[in-house]
């Protein structure tokens, strides 16, 4: 079969605004499975988000192939959903607006692409919230408005970047949980990073470890925790800290390099 | 239930009454106080002029501009009928202002979405703007003659930069997140400049309005000076010919009283059109 997303040997670097070349990501080997749940962990600046931008096409790798279900990405491609880490649902539409932007900019009917929308707003539980303006909803409910307006277009990849971390902890756990629902509902294969291993586990199942900046890929976890799960109740369970604590011993040493790193260039 | 709780509730509804009358309170002194100023300025103004402290054929004084504008309002001016000038200025503030907003939306768009286009033309916008704009009333009145049209141009060269820049900036400062995501969702480039960048370069667009107006008021004034038949400005210019500093101060009067009003519209303009926007606290506004 296939795989959904495979990257093979993939280098990105940038220029810094001085001129000097940054590299982001290294000889970065990953791939992902149809209907896959993965999860990237790694600590800060090691280019976790730069991978899904090479995914999404929004960047070029400078070396190495990048291929969506088996064609080499050029450009942004249809079926890719991405959820980004900021706020980025459009301020000046209403909620429903928001969520038929997608189907509206692929050419659907204003009517088609209205109910699309308010099918999809009921399903992320937002009915009755359609007029609103996003700075009148709650950061969880933003988070909904972004989650629907990305699986609105069904897409086959779904692309999340740290989709959670700006919420509390109970309102995230709530969104984990609905996360797995929707997914579980679609065929859609999900990479999902986040610097929170606990998250990361309870999410998925194939955890990626990158190294400290420049990024690569030092090891890949199974998860092989029953589905469906409960992210609140799952992390109770024996297995999920066998896994854990075997997982964090490859992720703590990336966090202290990272951190050290950080500490002599006067930014911790 | 519980005492407890009784007691709790009686010093809030208090407390809230209390907060509502120290407002009502704040409101009539902020009120008594504005009118006493102006009272106390037309005031002095009028009786240092009575006393002849100040000199009244230089300066005016209050009881002679009400007077010219109530002569004004009942017999018309030299000019023709009051409403009239009033009108003609009218026309060319706004003329200018749609223009030069229009023109200067236009191309601050175009120049903020195309770095080829904004470093070729850069330095000669930024040499345009450094002329002291109010001259081209000058050229314009010779070229486009002493109609309404010399004033339009005026107008609109003043107001076209002030939105020009705005609509510029705003457009270059479009967060980079909501561009990606409008990609992502399918959006090429036409529909990224419809759909993002003018409705987040909007708010940028609208707060230079309130300026562009103020000074597509003064192109048309300036524009009347140059040369003119009617208008406002005209009316100031024949005052100031006949030593009529009554006439000068009563053509102020209804210049800004002519802005005023237009603010009010510009402002009911603004909460249409970014209405998305979380309201901001009133209390700093003047």
């Amino acid at each position: 079969m296939t795989p959904a997303i495979e990257l093979r040997g993939v280098t990105k670097r940038f220029l810094t605004p001085s001129g000097g070349v940054y590299t982001a990501l290294r000889d970065l080997n990953m791939t992902v499975e149809p209907g896959e749940f993965c999860a990237v962990v790694g600590p800060t600046g090691c280019g976790k988000s730069t991978t899904l931008a090479l995914i999404s096409g929004l960047e070029p790798a400078s070396e190495g192939e990048v291929d969506v279900f088996g064609s080499p990405v050029k450009g942004i491609a249809d079926g890719i959903g991405y959820v980004f880490q900021a706020d980025a649902v459009f301020p000046w539409k209403t909620v429903l607006e928001n969520v038929a932007a997608g189907p509206r900019y692929r050419g659907v009917s204003n009517s088609d692409a209205r109910e699309r929308a308010l099918d999809w707003i009921s399903r992320v539980g937002l009915s009755g919230f359609e007029d609103r303006f996003p700075y009148q909803l709650s950061g969880g409910m933003r988070k909904r408005v972004a989650l629907a307006q990305s699986l609105i277009n069904g897409p086959r990849i779904l692309l999340m970047d740290e989709p959670f971390s700006a919420l509390d902890v109970q309102t995230r756990s709530l969104m984990e949980n609905e996360l797995l629902a929707l997914w579980a509902a679609s065929s859609a294969s999900v990479v999902f990073v986040t610097h929170d291993l606990e998250e990361a586990i309870s999410l998925s199942d194939r955890v990626f470890v990158i190294t400290a900046g420049p990024g690569t890929v030092k090891s890949n976890y199974k998860v092989d925790l029953p589905r469906p799960r409960n992210v609140a109740e799952i992390r109770f369970q024996p297995r999920f800290a066998e896994i854990y604590e075997e997982i964090w011993k490859d992720l703590k040493d990336e966090v202290l390099v990272s951190y050290e790193r950080q500490k002599r260039s006067g930014a911790a | 239930m519980s005492a407890s709780s009784v007691q709790a509730e009686r010093p809030v509804s208090d407390l809230a009454a209390r907060r509502k009358r120290e407002a009502q309170r704040r409101r009539l002194t902020v009120a008594g106080l504005r009118l006493g100023l102006g009272v106390a300025i037309l005031a002095g103004w009028e009786i240092t002029t009575r006393l002849g402290w100040v000199d009244a054929f230089f300066w005016s004084q209050p009881s002679a501009v009400a007077a010219k504008l109530w002569l004004w309002l009942t017999q018309g001016t030299d000019l023709g009928p009051l409403w009239e000038q009033v009108l003609v200025t009218m026309e060319e503030t706004v003329g200018g202002f749609v223009v030069g907003s229009i023109l200067g939306v236009i191309f601050g768009v175009a120049l903020g979405r195309s770095r080829l286009l904004s470093d070729v033309l850069g330095p000669y916008i930024k040499g345009a703007n450094a002329i002291p704009r109010v001259v081209v009333g000058a050229l314009f009145a010779v070229a486009l003659g002493l109609d309404i049209r010399s004033k339009i141009a005026t107008a609109a060269v003043l107001v076209f930069f002030v939105v020009f820049f705005n609509a510029f900036q705003g457009v270059r400062e479009v967060d980079r997140n909501l561009i990606a995501n409008a990609r992502i969702l399918g959006a090429g480039d036409r529909l990224l400049t419809t759909e993002i960048l003018i409705p987040s370069a909007l708010s940028w667009i609208v707060a230079s309005l309130h300026t562009s107006f103020g000074l597509a008021l003064v192109g048309a004034v300036v524009g009347e000076l140059f040369g003119a038949t009617a208008g406002l400005g005209e009316l100031i210019y024949a005052a100031k010919n006949n030593f009529d500093t009554a006439g000068v101060f009563a053509g102020m009067a209804l210049l800004a009283a002519m802005a005023l009003v237009a603010e009010a519209f510009i402002t009911a303009l603004e909460n249409r059109l970014i209405k998305w926007r979380p309201p901001v606290a009133t209390e700093t506004r003047i």
